[in-house]
C-alpha cells in the first residue's frame, strides 16, 4: 500500500486553549471523508504527539462540515505561559498533523 | 422588533491586527446603508495581564494601547452613519479607554459622542476570588490571592446591548467574551428574547466567525499550491449580513483581498473549538453539530442551522499570577559542518548551565532542522543526517527570578570567543512571564455595570 502526507487530502488549524490544542481536519474533497475517518484515527493521532507529551486525544465527527476536530490533552508543555518552545500556542502544529502519513486513495 | 437585516463588520481580530484594517470595513457598512455595527477585539489573555500591571504605575493606562489610532480613521464616519463600535479594548481600564476615546472625539469635532462602558469583569478584591473552582483543564490549582495580577471574569452580551438601547455609539468594555461583542449588538437590534436560545445560538455563532478577523476571509489559511489566496497584503476583513430569524452570510468588503468559502469558513468556525456539541458562552451552549455551509456567489457564504441550550450557571474567569522569567538566546552558524558546529555549540551551553543548576529547565533549538515540532528533549528522530546551508542555534531558559535568566543568556553571548567557529549574530532577551489559570464562578456574584460617559466626564 502506498502512503501520502495528510496534507494532500486535507487542510487544518490548531487552537490553544491552556495546556489543550485543537486541531481541525477537513477534507479537501468530502467524498474522502469516509477514508479520512479510517485512516485518521484518535490513536494515530496520539502517536503523532507523543513525543510533545500528550495524554489523550479525543476526536469529534462532523460529517455536515466534512469535517473533524481532534482535542489533544497536554501537547502544549504547558502552553502559551509556560513553555520553553518557540511557539507556545501550538499554532504551528496544525502542519505537523498534516505531515502524518496515510494510505493513499484506492 | 427590528425585522431588517443587520450587518456586522469586525475590524480587528486580535491585539496586533492591522491597524488600517477597519476602514475598507466602515466603507462597506456605508455603501451598503442599513443597520449595522463594528467590532474591534483586541484582547488576549495575557494582553490585560500587562494592562494591569501598567495600571500599577500609570493609574491612567491599562487599555489597549493601539485602540486611538484603530479608531481615528474610522470613528467620525460610524458616528455620522449610525455605526456604533463595540470594542473590548477597555482591557484593565474601560473608564481610561473612555477618557482617550472622548478626547479623540473632541479633537475630530464629535464633542457630543456618547461612549459607554462595561464594568465589573474584574474580580480583584471581591469575594468571588475566595471561592472559584477551577475549570476541568486546570483541575487541583490552588489560587494564593496576595499573588494574583489580573481576576476578570468573561461577561456576555446583555451590557452591551444595554449600552447600545441607551444610545451609546462607542461601547468599550474590558474582559467579556469575544462572541459577545457581536451578539450585543444582535440583541440590541433584533430584541431576540434571552431564553431564546437557537437565535442566541445563530448569533454567538455569527460572533465566533467574525472574532478573529481575517482568519474567515483568507487570512491564516493560505497554503501555495493548495490554499491560493490572493491580496494578502489587501486582506478584506469579515462583514456578517444576520436576519431576524438568526440566518447569518459571512462576507468581506468589495476590492479587498482574501476570499471567504466554505473552507475559510470551515477553518474558523472550529478554531478554538473543543466540545462541538457544547461550546460554553456567557450567553448560549452553542451546538454547530448539524450547521451547514453553503457557498450562494463568490464571498458569500451561508451558515444555519446552530441550535443553542440554556447558558451556563457559571461563568468563566481568567487569572493571572506572575510566571518567573524566560531568557532566549540565538546564535547562528553556517557553511560547512555547521550541524556539528551548531551541536557542539549546544553541547557546550549545556555544560555551563549545569554550573548555574539550570540544564532541567533549559531548551536547546536548532532552527533550521527543527524547532517548533519537537519536544523538549532535542531532535526526533529522522532528521539525525539533515544538513541545511545554515542553522540557528537556540536557547530558551525558565528562572525564578530575572538575574539568573540573564546569567543563562550570558553563556549564548560568550559563546563569541568561547564557542565553536563562526558563530554569528547573537541577539536575546530575558521577559518576565505572566501564568493564567481558569475558574469557574457563579453567575449571581456578578454585577456588570453600564455608564454613559461625556466629555466632561473625560475632562
Amino acid at each position: 500500500m502506498t502512503t501520502v502526507p495528510l496534507h494532500r487530502l486535507a487542510h487544518a488549524r490548531a487552537g490553544d486553549k491552556g495546556n489543550r490544542l485543537n486541531l481541525s481536519l477537513i477534507a479537501h474533497d468530502r467524498v474522502h471523508y469516509d477514508h479520512l475517518a479510517a485512516q485518521v484515527t484518535e490513536a494515530k493521532v496520539l502517536a503523532r504527539f507523543a513525543h510533545r507529551g500528550a495524554t489523550a486525544v479525543r476526536r469529534y465527527d462532523l460529517p455536515n462540515l466534512g469535517a473533524f476536530n481532534f482535542v489533544v490533552e497536554d501537547v502544549l508543555q504547558g502552553g502559551v505561559n509556560g513553555a520553553l518552545n518557540l511557539d507556545g500556542h501550538g499554532k504551528s502544529l496544525s502542519f505537523h498533523l498534516l505531515g502524518l502519513e496515510v494510505d493513499a486513495l484506492a | 422588533m427590528a425585522q431588517t437585516l443587520l450587518r456586522i463588520g469586525c475590524g480587528s481580530g486580535f491585539s496586533g491586527d492591522r491597524l488600517d484594517a477597519p476602514g475598507p470595513v466602515v466603507d462597506a457598512l456605508i455603501a451598503a446603508g442599513g443597520p449595522a455595527a463594528l467590532m474591534l477585539e483586541v484582547l488576549g489573555e495575557r494582553t490585560l495581564a500587562l494592562a494591569q500591571r501598567e495600571r500599577l504605575t500609570r493609574p491612567e493606562a491599562g487599555f489597549e494601547p493601539a485602540l486611538v489610532a484603530l479608531l481615528r480613521p474610522i470613528l467620525a464616519r460610524c458616528a455620522q452613519h449610525g455605526i456604533p463600535i463595540v470594542t473590548n479594548g477597555g482591557a484593565a481600564n474601560p473608564r481610561g479607554a473612555a477618557k482617550a476615546a472622548l478626547a479623540l472625539a473632541r479633537e475630530l469635532g464629535l464633542p457630543a459622542l456618547r461612549v459607554a462602558i462595561v464594568e465589573g469583569d474584574d474580580i480583584r478584591g471581591s469575594g468571588a476570588l475566595a471561592d472559584l473552582d477551577p475549570w476541568e483543564g486546570d483541575a487541583g490549582a490552588v489560587l494564593d490571592p496576595g499573588q494574583v495580577i489580573a481576576a476578570n471574569v468573561y461577561l456576555g452580551a446583555a451590557p452591551i446591548a444595554d449600552a447600545l438601547r441607551q444610545g451609546a455609539q462607542l461601547v468599550i468594555t474590558g474582559r467579556c467574551s469575544d462572541p459577545a461583542l457581536a451578539l450585543g449588538p444582535m440583541l440590541a437590534h433584533f430584541g431576540w428574547a434571552e431564553d431564546d436560545w437557537d437565535r442566541l445560538a445563530a448569533g454567538t455563532m455569527a460572533g465566533h466567525l467574525l472574532e478573529c478577523g481575517a482568519q474567515v476571509t483568507g487570512g491564516y489559511f493560505a497554503d501555495p499550491g493548495t490554499k491560493d489566496v490572493e491580496g494578502m497584503a489587501e486582506i478584506g476583513f469579515p462583514i456578517a449580513e444576520i436576519s431576524a430569524d438568526g440566518s447569518i452570510l459571512i462576507t468581506k468588503p468589495a476590492g479587498t483581498g482574501g476570499l471567504v468559502d466554505r473552507r475559510t469558513v470551515t477553518e474558523q468556525l472550529l478554531y478554538e473549538l473543543h466540545d462541538p456539541g457544547a461550546y460554553l458562552t456567557p450567553d448560549v451552549i452553542l451546538d454547530i453539530t448539524n450547521v451547514a455551509i453553503t457557498e450562494e456567489a463568490p464571498d458569500r457564504v451561508r451558515v444555519t442551522g446552530a441550535r443553542g441550550r440554556p447558558r451556563p450557571p457559571t461563568l468563566k474567569a481568567t487569572v493571572s499570577l506572575p510566571g518567573g522569567w524566560l531568557g532566549e538566546g540565538e546564535i547562528s552558524y553556517g557553511g560547512p559542518n555547521c550541524r556539528a558546529r551548531a551541536e557542539l555549540a549546544g553541547r557546550t551551553l549545556q555544560d555551563r548551565l549545569k554550573k548555574l543548576g539550570l540544564e532541567s529547565q533549559a531548551r536547546i533549538d536548532l532552527i533550521g532542522v527543527v524547532s517548533v515540532f519537537g519536544g523538549d528533549a532535542g531532535v526526533p528522530k529522522g532528521l539525525e543526517d539533515l544538513a541545511p546551508p545554515d542553522i540557528r542555534l537556540r536557547l530558551a531558559v525558565a528562572t525564578d527570578d530575572r538575574a539568573t535568566a540573564e546569567a543563562a543568556v550570558r553563556e549564548v553571548l560568550s559563546l563569541y570567543c568561547c564557542g565553536p567557529a563562526g558563530g554569528g549574530g547573537v541577539r536575546s532577551r530575558v521577559v518576565d512571564r505572566i501564568r493564567t489559570l481558569s475558574f469557574l464562578v457563579p453567575r449571581e456574584r456578578l454585577a456588570p455595570r453600564v455608564t454613559l460617559l461625556t466629555l466632561e466626564d473625560a475632562a
